[in-house]
C-alpha cells in the first residue's frame, strides 16, 4: 500500500512489519518520531510488543541485550550523543552476538551542539562490530527494517545491525513509500529462533569473560561472522525481491561507473543529488559516475575496487572527519584500492557537517577537482591557503 | 513458610567460583539463589561476583546467569524479564546481584528507572562498602572514616570524609512494592526476605551487608561475625519497606561497642576517639529517627 | 545439583562457541590448592545443625546422614564453619599435617 511517510515513519512502519517483541528506546532528535510511532502502534494494538520506557540510551541497549538474551526479537533507536552514550553496549551486543536491530538517525556530535545531520556519530563507532547500513530514501529505510532482521538473525551471522538514516534530510522528509502487507512480511521474515539465550531445560551462563587463551578465538569468530554477512545480504535481497518486487544491490550501488573516468563515492541521501550532477556532466561529455556505499560494515573492499578499477581518479564525499587524519569512509576506500593494487588518485571531500547544505555547485566542484587534482583532504566551503 | 537451614534447597547454584576465601558477597549470592532456585535468571554486572564466577570455560552458576554492563544491572533485568515473559514463561524470577558501587553509584540511574517502571524484578545489592574488585576504592556506600585506596588515612584526612549514602531510603522513596535491608551475618533473616520478595509482584530491592575480608582488613574466618557485629553495634539495621511504611525488624535494647567493631578492622584502625565519637553520634541520630518514625516488629 | 568438574578442560578453536553462551555450571578447575588449613569435622560431636552448611560462602559443606561433610575439592579453608559451629565439632587443621 502506497503511503506518504517521512523516513522515521517509514522505518517505524517497517519495524511493525518485523514484529519485534521488545522495544526499548529513549527519545532524541531526530529519532523521536520512530519511537513515537511505535508507541502509537503498541497503543492501538497494531504492534504486539513490550515498549520499555527506559531512562537513558545506555539502558535502552542494555535492556535490548537482556531481551535478546531471553531469546526474543528486539529493537532500539537512537542518534548522535545517544549513540555515543550507548557505545559500551554496542561492543557488548556484538561480542555477545545478539542480533539486535537499531535505527540511528545520523546527527552531528557535540561540541558545538547541533541537532542536524552528519555522519560522525555512527562512523565514530564503525569498529564496534555492528553491521552498518546507510539508507538513501524512505523506501530503502523501510525495506532495511525488514532486511536487517533477516541478515542479523541469520544463523551464519548472528550480529547486531545498525540502520543509518541521515538526520532530518531523510528522517523528516516525506516521500511516497510502498508499505508491504503483513502477510508478505511474515513470508519474508521468519519468527526469531536462537540458542543464544536462556534455557530452563539446559541452563546457560552468558556474556562471560574469556581469558587470553580463548579471547582471540571469540574475536576471530565475531569478525568471520561479520564477513559471512556478505553472502547473506545477497540471499536476503534476492528473497526480498521475489516477495516484494524491489531488488537491492548488495554492499554498494553504482551509477554509470562502468565507463567512468571520475567516480564520486559517497553514502546516504547525498547520492541522489550526486547522480543528478553526474547526469548533467555526462550531458556535457564528462565521463563521470557515482558509487553509493550501502554497507560500511561489512566493508565492500572487493566491490569498490572492482567498480573503480578503470577510473582515472575517485572522490569520496562524506559527512564525517576523523580528526587528525581524513574522513573514515575515505580511509576505508583507500585501503580497498590499496588491497586491489589500484594506484588511482583519491580525494576526500568533507561536507555537510552540522547539517551544512551540500549544493549542486559543491558536487560539480568535487567532480572538477577530482579531474584536475586537489588536496588529499578537502573541506567543502573552506579554501585552505597554500 | 519460613526458610531455615533445614528447609533450604540443597542444590548449589553458585559453586566452584574463584571468590577470595571468606567472601561475604559470594555467600549472599549463594544463599539467595538457594531460595530462588533453578527458575531464577541471575544478572550480575561487572564486579567481584561476575569476575569470579564467569571465566569461560569455568562457569559457576548452575542456573541461567549473565553478566551485564556495569551500569546496566537493572536495565538488563528489565529486558530479561520482558523477553522471557514474551516467550510465555511466567514462573521465573529475574534477580540482579550488584555490589555497592554497581548499585549506589554507577547503576543507580538504571535501578531508579526500573523501579519507576514497576518492572517485575528482584534487585539484590551485596554491599561490601567499597569497589573491592578493582582494589578497594571508595564507593557511595563506603562508611565515614573507612580507609580505602582512594580515601587514604593520613595525618590530614582520616579516610572517607562522607557518610554512607542512604540507599535503602532512596530506593523506598520510589514507593517500591518491597525493599529490605539484611546482612549475611543473619542469614535466616536475609533468606526470608528473599522468599518474601519472590512472592511480591513488581520491583523488589534487598540491600545486604556482605563483608570483604580483604577490603575490611579482617581474618577470612571473621566475615560472618563482622556481618553480625555491624548490626549488633547499630551501624546497620534490619528493616523492611512495604505498603508505604518502614518496619524495623530488630530493635536492640543495647548496642554492642562501636569501638570494638571498628578496631577489629584494619580499614578503621587509624580512627581517633573524636572520629569514633562522630560515628557513634551519627548512629544515635539515625536510630532516634528510626525509632520515632518506623514501626517495630514484636 | 551443582556445578561440577567436566572432562573437557581445554578449548581449542572448534570448541570455542560462536557466542558467549555456554552450558551453565561447567567447571574445569578445583579450588583445593588455595587452602593452607582445612576444616575437619568431628563426626562424634557433630549434631547436623546445618549452621556450617548455611554460612559456607563456597557451599562446600553438606549434611549427610545427619553429619556435616566437606567437599575438599572446593573448600578454600576460610574457617567460617569453625566459627559458626557452636559446639566445636569443626577444627581447622594445617594442610601439611
Amino acid at each position: 500500500m502506497k503511503q506518504y511517510l517521512s523516513g522515521d515513519e517509514a522505518f517505524a512502519a517497517g519495524i511493525r512489519l518485523a514484529r519485534p517483541e521488545v522495544v526499548s528506546a529513549y527519545p532524541i532528535t531526530p529519532q523521536t518520531i520512530v519511537v513515537e510511532r511505535l508507541s502509537d502502534m503498541v497503543e492501538d494494538g497494531s504492534l504486539d510488543a513490550e515498549f520499555i520506557h527506559v531512562e537513558s540510551e545506555h539502558s535502552a541497549l542494555s535492556c535490548a541485550i537482556g531481551a535478546s538474551a531471553a531469546g526474543v526479537r528486539t529493537f532500539t533507536a537512537t542518534s548522535s550523543q545517544g549513540l555515543l552514550y550507548m557505545a559500551e553496549g554496542l561492543v557488548y551486543a556484538s561480542g555477545g552476538r545478539f542480533p539486535i536491530v537499531m535505527m540511528n538517525a545520523n546527527r552531528s556530535t557535540a561540541l558545538p551542539w547541533n541537532i542536524y545531520g552528519d555522519q560522525r556519530d555512527s562512523l565514530a563507532l564503525l569498529d564496534t562490530g555492528w553491521i552498518q547500513a546507510y539508507a538513501e530514501n524512505a523506501q530503502e529505510a523501510l525495506d532495511l527494517a525488514l532486511l536487517s532482521y533477516y541478515i542479523a538473525e541469520h544463523k551464519d551471522v548472528s550480529t547486531p545491525f545498525m540502520v543509518n538514516l541521515d538526520g532530518f534530510i531523510l528522517t523528516h522528509t516525506y516521500e511516497e513509500v510502498d508499505v508491504p502487507e503483513q502477510a508478505d512480511a511474515d513470508k519474508f521474515l521468519p519468527h526469531y529462533e536462537t540458542e543464544n539465550c536462556f534455557d530452563f531445560e539446559h541452563p546457560k551462563n552468558m556474556a562471560f569473560s574469556a581469558g587470553p587463551d580463548t579471547n582471540y578465538i571469540f574475536k576471530y569468530k565475531e569478525h568471520a561472522a561479520l564477513l559471512r554477512a556478505i553472502p547473506v545480504i545477497t540471499e536476503a535481497e534476492q528473497k526480498f525481491a521475489e516477495i516484494f518486487g524491489r531488488q537491492y544491490t548488495g554492499l554498494i550501488d553504482t551509477y554509470k561507473t562502468e565507463d567512468a573516468d571520475y567516480i564520486l563515492i559517497t553514502l546516504g541521501t547525498i547520492a541522489g543529488l550526486s547522480r543528478e550532477i553526474a547526469d548533467k556532466l555526462r550531458a556535457e561529455g564528462k565521463k563521470v559516475g557515482v558509487l553509493r556505499i550501502r554497507y560500511l560494515r561489512p566493508f565492500p573492499t572487493e566491490e569498490i575496487s572492482a567498480a573503480v578499477k578503470n577510473a582515472k581518479a575517485v572522490a569520496v564525499l562524506e559527512k564525517d572527519i576523523s580528526f587528525g587524519n581524513a574522513g573514515t569512509v575515505f580511509t576505508n576506500v583507500t585501503s580497498a584500492l590499496q588491497a586491489a593494487g589500484l594506484n588511482i588518485p583519491a580525494y576526500n571531500f568533507i561536507g555537510g557537517l552540522g547539517g551544512r547544505n551540500i549544493s549542486h555547485a559543491d558536487i560539480t566542484d568535487i567532480f572538477e577537482k577530482t579531474e584536475h587534482g586537489t588536496e588529499r583532504v578537502n573541506f567543502i566551503g573552506i579554501e585552505v591557503q597554500k | 513458610m519460613s526458610v531455615t537451614a533445614k528447609t533450604l534447597d540443597t542444590n548449589e547454584y553458585f559453586y566452584g567460583h574463584k571468590a577470595c576465601a571468606g567472601c561475604g558477597g559470594s555467600l549472599a549470592v549463594r544463599a539467595a539463589l538457594k531460595v530462588l532456585g533453578e527458575k531464577s535468571v541471575a544478572v550480575l554486572p561487572a564486579g567481584c561476583m561476575s569476575a569470579v564466577g564467569f571465566n569461560f570455560p569455568q562457569l559457576c552458576f548452575s542456573n541461567n546467569a549473565i553478566i551485564s554492563m556495569f551500569a546496566g544491572t537493572a536495565s538488563m533485568l528489565t529486558g530479561v524479564e520482558a523477553g522471557l515473559r514474551r516467550r510465555g514463561i511466567t514462573d521465573f524470577q529475574a534477580v540482579g546481584f550488584a555490589g555497592d558501587g554497581g548499585t549506589a553509584d554507577i547503576g543507580i540511574q538504571a535501578l531508579s528507572g526500573a523501579i519507576d517502571r514497576g518492572d517485575n524484578i528482584l534487585y539484590i545489592c551485596y554491599d561490601n562498602e567499597a569497589y573491592m574488585n578493582t582494589g578497594i576504592q571508595k564507593s557511595g556506600l563506603t562508611p565515614f572514616g573507612a580507609k580505602t585506596t582512594t580515601t587514604p588515612a593520613g595525618a590530614n584526612i582520616h579516610g572517607n570524609i562522607r557518610p554512607k549514602k542512604n540507599l535503602f531510603e532512596i530506593v523506598a522513596a520510589h514507593d517500591i512494592p518491597y525493599a529490605a535491608t539484611a546482612t549475611v551475618g543473619y542469614l535466616p533473616d536475609f533468606l526470608n526476605k528473599v522468599e518474601k520478595a519472590k512472592s511480591i509482584k513488581g520491583t523488589k530491592f534487598i540491600h545486604v551487608i556482605a563483608p570483604c575480608p580483604t577490603g575490611w582488613g579482617i581474618p577470612v574466618s571473621d566475615t560472618v561475625e563482622a556481618a553480625r557485629e555491624i548490626v549488633d553495634c547499630g551501624l546497620w539495621y534490619l528493616a523492611e519497606y512495604e505498603n508505604g511504611a518502614f518496619t524495623l525488624n530488630r530493635d536492640p535494647k543495647e548496642f554492642t561497642s562501636v569501638e570494638d567493631y571498628l578496631k577489629r578492622q584494619a580499614r578503621f584502625k587509624h580512627l581517633t576517639d573524636d572520629d569514633i565519637r562522630v560515628i557513634i553520634e551519627s548512629r544515635d541520630k539515625k536510630w532516634e529517627k528510626i525509632r520515632s518514625n518506623w514501626k517495630t516488629k514484636e | 545439583m551443582k556445578p561440577f568438574v567436566r572432562e573437557k578442560k581445554t578449548f581449542g578453536f572448534d570448541d570455542v562457541p560462536e557466542d558467549t553462551c555456554y552450558e551453565a555450571g561447567y567447571l574445569v578447575t578445583i579450588n583445593a590448592g588455595w587452602r593452607s588449613i582445612r576444616p575437619v569435622i568431628n563426626a562424634e560431636k557433630c549434631v547436623g545443625c546445618s549452621q556450617c552448611y548455611l554460612y559456607c560462602p563456597d557451599g562446600v559443606i553438606a549434611i549427610k546422614d545427619g553429619k556435616a561433610v566437606v567437599d575438599y575439592d572446593f573448600c578454600k579453608g576460610c574457617g567460617i564453619c569453625e566459627k559458626t559451629c557452636k559446639i566445636g565439632a569443626i577444627v581447622m587443621e594445617d594442610e601439611q599435617k
